[in-house]
C-alpha cells in the first residue's frame, strides 16, 4: 500500500507557443481523495488529459496504478475511470445500454455485469431509471450515470475533472455526497480537479496550481494554517477611532469591509479578550473567522481564484484554440 | 497478468463486486468490434426518421425520374426493357451510399457529443472502433439497399434468389467502401457541417459519373475517362450485369445497354471490378485506422 498510486515527475506540457503545463511534480497516496486547485486554464485539465493517456507529455514522466502512462497505455486506461467536465454519453441509448457498451470496451466478464451494473446504478441512485433514455435525463443525472460508468470496470483510481461544473449548488452537493458515499464503498483512489473553493474541502490533499505549475501542496487544514492567521471583523462605537487604536496599541493594519473593521491576527480566539480588555472603544460585535482556502489561495499567489478567472479568460481561450487543433 | 480490483480491505467495503478486467488481447479487441458494432444498429433502429428520410431520395428517382423519363429514354430503349429496368441497379447503389455517408457522419456527430471521447480513452485497439463502426455502416446501409431490393417488381426486375443474393453480396461491397471513405473522412474533418458540405460535394458527382442513369459506351471522351475514375462505376455495371443476366433480353439490347466497364476497348471482368471496390474500401479503412491511431 504503500507505493503511490500516482507518481507524475518534471511533468511539462506545451501546446505551441502555450506552455500549460511548466514542469510539475506530486505523489498520491493509494485511497487518497487528491484534489487539484485552480482557476480555468491553470493546467489542471491539461495534466488530468497526461494521466488518462489521452495526450503525451512534452517531456517528463507520469505514472498511475504502478504503470507508465506513455508507455503502458492500455493498462494504465485499464485501472482508471474517467468522469470529463464535458458529457461523453450516448443520449439515443438508455443509461443501461450505455454502462453495457462501456462493459464491453473495458472487457468486464459477463458474469460479473449484472451484478457490478445494479450495484454502480444504485450507488447514484439511477437503478429506476436504467431504461430511459439518456437524453431524458437531467444534467445531476447524466453526471451521476458517467460516475456509475467510470466505476463499473472497478478502477483503482476515478480521475474527475470538474465533477460538478455546470450544476446547480443542491445538484452539486448532492454529487459530492455520491462521491464521498462512494469512498465508503470502494478501494478507490479519486484525484479530481475543481476551481471551486468550498469542494476541495472535500478533499484528503489538495494541490494549489496557477499558471501551469503547483504553488502548494498539502491536506486543506495544513494549507489554511500555514496562511497563520485568523480574520476578526468587530465594530464598535467609532470605528476609525477603533482602527488608530488598533495600531497604536495592536500594531495591526485594520481597514473596514463589509461595514465592519476587520484585521488578520494569528490565533484569533486567544486575541479577542485581550480586544475586549484593552480596546477603549465600546465594541458592539465581534466574529473570528479561521482563513479559507480563499485565502489559502490568496496567499500564494496573490489573487483570489475568481480574480484568476477574469483575467485568465484570455489565457485559457489561447489554450482551447491550441487544444482544439491539436486534436 | 489479470487486474482484480477486489475488496481488499473487505472488512471497510460493504459489498463490492468483485470485477477483474482481462488483459488486452484480440478476444478483447474483437468484443468491442461487436459492441461498436451493435450500437450502429440500435441506433438505427431506434431512429426511424433517419430510415425513412434516406429512402426518400431512391423512391423519388425510381418512380419519378424512372416513369417521368421513360416516355423520353424510353425511345432509345430495346422493346421490352423499361427505363425503370434500367436505372433500377443505379438506384440500389444510390440508397446504399447516402446511408453508408450518414453512418460514417456519426462519427463526427460522436466527436461533438463527446462520446467519441468515451471509445478512444477505453484500452481496447483503435482498430476495432474503426472497424466496429465501418462494419456498422455496411450492415445498416444494406438493410437499407434491401427495402429497395424488395421493390424489384417495380423496376419488372424478377425476384430471383441467386440474382438477390449477387446484389446483396455487391451492396454489402459498396456499403463497406463508401463507410470506410466516410470513416477516412471524419477522421480529418471535425465539424458537422463541414463534413456535410463535403459530403453533399462528392455524393452526386460520384453518383452521376457512376452509368447508373446512362449506359457507358458511345460518351464523349472526357466522360467516358471520368465514369472509369468513379468508383461507384465498379459495383453499378456489374449490378447491372446481375441484373440483366435475369433478363430476357436480346444480346445486341445487352450490348447496347450493359456493354460493361471497359479500359481502352478491353472490357473488364466483374471480378476485378469488384476486387477494385475492395482494395480501395481496405486502403480507405487503413488510413482511417492509422489517422485514428494519433494521440494527441
Amino acid at each position: 500500500m504503500s507505493e503511490p498510486v500516482v507518481q507524475v515527475k518534471g511533468l511539462v506540457k506545451r501546446y505551441g507557443e502555450v506552455e500549460a503545463v511548466r514542469g510539475i511534480d506530486f505523489e498520491v497516496e493509494p485511497g487518497e481523495t487528491f484534489g487539484f486547485l485552480g482557476p480555468n486554464g491553470a493546467g489542471k485539465s491539461t495534466t488530468i488529459k497526461i494521466l488518462c493517456t489521452l495526450a503525451n507529455p512534452t517531456s517528463g514522466s507520469a505514472r498511475v496504478a504502478g504503470f507508465d502512462v506513455v508507455k503502458q497505455r492500455d493498462t494504465v486506461r485499464r485501472n482508471i475511470g474517467l468522469v470529463f467536465q464535458d458529457p461523453t454519453l450516448d443520449s439515443y441509448l438508455t443509461g443501461e445500454q450505455n454502462l453495457r457498451f462501456h462493459a464491453d470496451l473495458y472487457g468486464v466478464p459477463r458474469a460479473q455485469l449484472a451484478p457490478r451494473m445494479k450495484q454502480v446504478l444504485e450507488m447514484v441512485n439511477l437503478w429506476d431509471r436504467r431504461e430511459s433514455v439518456v437524453g431524458t435525463y437531467s444534467g445531476g443525472m447524466k453526471r451521476r450515470l458517467e460516475i456509475a460508468r467510470g466505476l463499473l470496470h472497478a478502477p483503482r483510481v476515478l480521475f474527475l475533472d470538474e465533477p460538478t461544473v455546470g450544476l446547480d449548488p443542491q445538484t452539486r452537493s448532492s454529487i459530492w455526497e455520491y462521491i464521498n458515499d462512494l469512498k465508503q464503498r470502494e478501494d478507490i483512489t479519486i484525484f479530481l480537479t475543481t476551481h471551486y473553493m468550498d469542494e476541495a474541502e472535500n478533499c484528503d490533499r489538495i494541490a494549489i496550481i496557477d499558471h501551469g505549475k503547483i504553488v502548494a501542496i498539502d491536506t486543506p487544514e495544513q494549507l489554511k494554517a500555514s496562511v497563520g492567521k485568523d480574520r476578526v471583523q468587530i465594530s464598535t462605537a467609532d470605528d476609525q477611532a477603533a482602527i488608530k487604536e488598533l495600531h497604536e496599541r495592536f500594531d495591526l493594519d485594520a481597514a473596514i469591509h463589509e461595514g465592519l473593521v476587520t484585521f488578520n491576527v494569528a490565533s484569533g480566539e486567544l486575541f479577542v479578550p485581550r480586544l475586549f480588555a484593552e480596546l477603549s472603544q465600546p465594541i458592539k460585535s465581534v466574529s473570528v473567522a479561521r482563513p479559507s482556502l480563499d485565502d489559502v489561495f490568496m496567499s500564494y499567489t496573490g489573487r483570489t481564484i475568481r480574480d484568476s478567472e477574469a483575467t485568465g479568460g484570455d489565457r485559457n481561450r489561447a489554450q482551447m484554440m491550441a487544444f482544439r487543433r491539436g486534436r | 497478468m489479470a487486474i482484480e480490483v477486489t475488496d481488499r480491505d473487505s472488512a471497510s467495503i460493504t459489498d463490492a463486486i468483485r470485477v477483474s478486467v482481462p488483459d488486452k488481447g484480440l478476444r478483447q479487441d474483437l468484443r468491442a468490434v461487436s459492441i461498436v458494432w451493435r450500437r450502429e444498429l440500435i441506433r438505427f433502429r431506434t431512429d426511424r426518421l433517419r430510415a425513412v428520410t434516406s429512402l426518400v431520395q431512391p423512391v423519388l428517382f425510381l418512380f419519378v425520374l424512372g416513369t417521368g423519363l421513360s416516355s423520353l429514354a424510353g425511345k432509345g430503349l430495346p422493346p421490352g426493357i423499361s427505363f425503370r429496368t434500367f436505372i433500377y441497379p443505379g438506384v440500389l447503389a444510390m440508397s446504399v451510399l447516402f446511408t453508408a455517408m450518414f453512418s460514417a457522419a456519426s462519427i463526427v456527430w460522436d466527436r461533438e457529443f463527446g462520446f467519441l471521447r468515451e471509445m478512444l480513452v477505453a484500452p481496447v485497439s483503435r482498430w476495432a472502433l474503426v472497424l466496429g463502426k465501418c462494419l456498422g455502416g455496411t450492415t445498416v446501409a444494406t438493410f437499407q439497399g434491401l427495402i429497395i431490393l424488395a421493390l424489384a417488381g417495380v423496376a419488372h426486375v424478377p425476384y430471383d434468389p441467386i440474382l438477390f443474393l449477387t446484389v446483396i453480396g455487391e451492396l454489402l461491397l459498396l456499403s463497406f467502401t463508401i463507410t470506410a471513405f466516410g470513416v477516412m473522412m471524419a477522421a480529418r474533418i471535425k465539424q458537422i457541417q463541414a463534413f456535410m458540405a463535403v459530403t453533399q460535394m462528392l455524393l452526386m458527382p460520384l453518383f452521376f459519373l457512376s452509368g447508373a442513369l446512362y449506359p457507358l459506351n458511345g460518351l464523349p471522351v472526357w466522360l467516358t475517362v471520368l465514369t472509369r475514375f468513379d468508383p461507384l462505376t465498379y459495383v453499378v455495371s456489374p449490378m447491372r450485369q446481375a441484373v440483366f443476366d435475369h433478363l430476357s433480353v436480346s444480346p445486341v439490347a445487352t450490348a447496347l445497354l450493359d456493354p460493361g466497364v471497359t479500359w481502352a476497348g478491353w472490357t473488364v471482368p466483374v471480378g476485378l471490378c469488384l476486387g477494385i471496390v475492395a482494395v480501395m474500401g481496405t486502403a480507405m479503412l487503413g488510413i482511417a485506422i492509422a489517422e485514428f491511431q494519433k494521440t494527441e
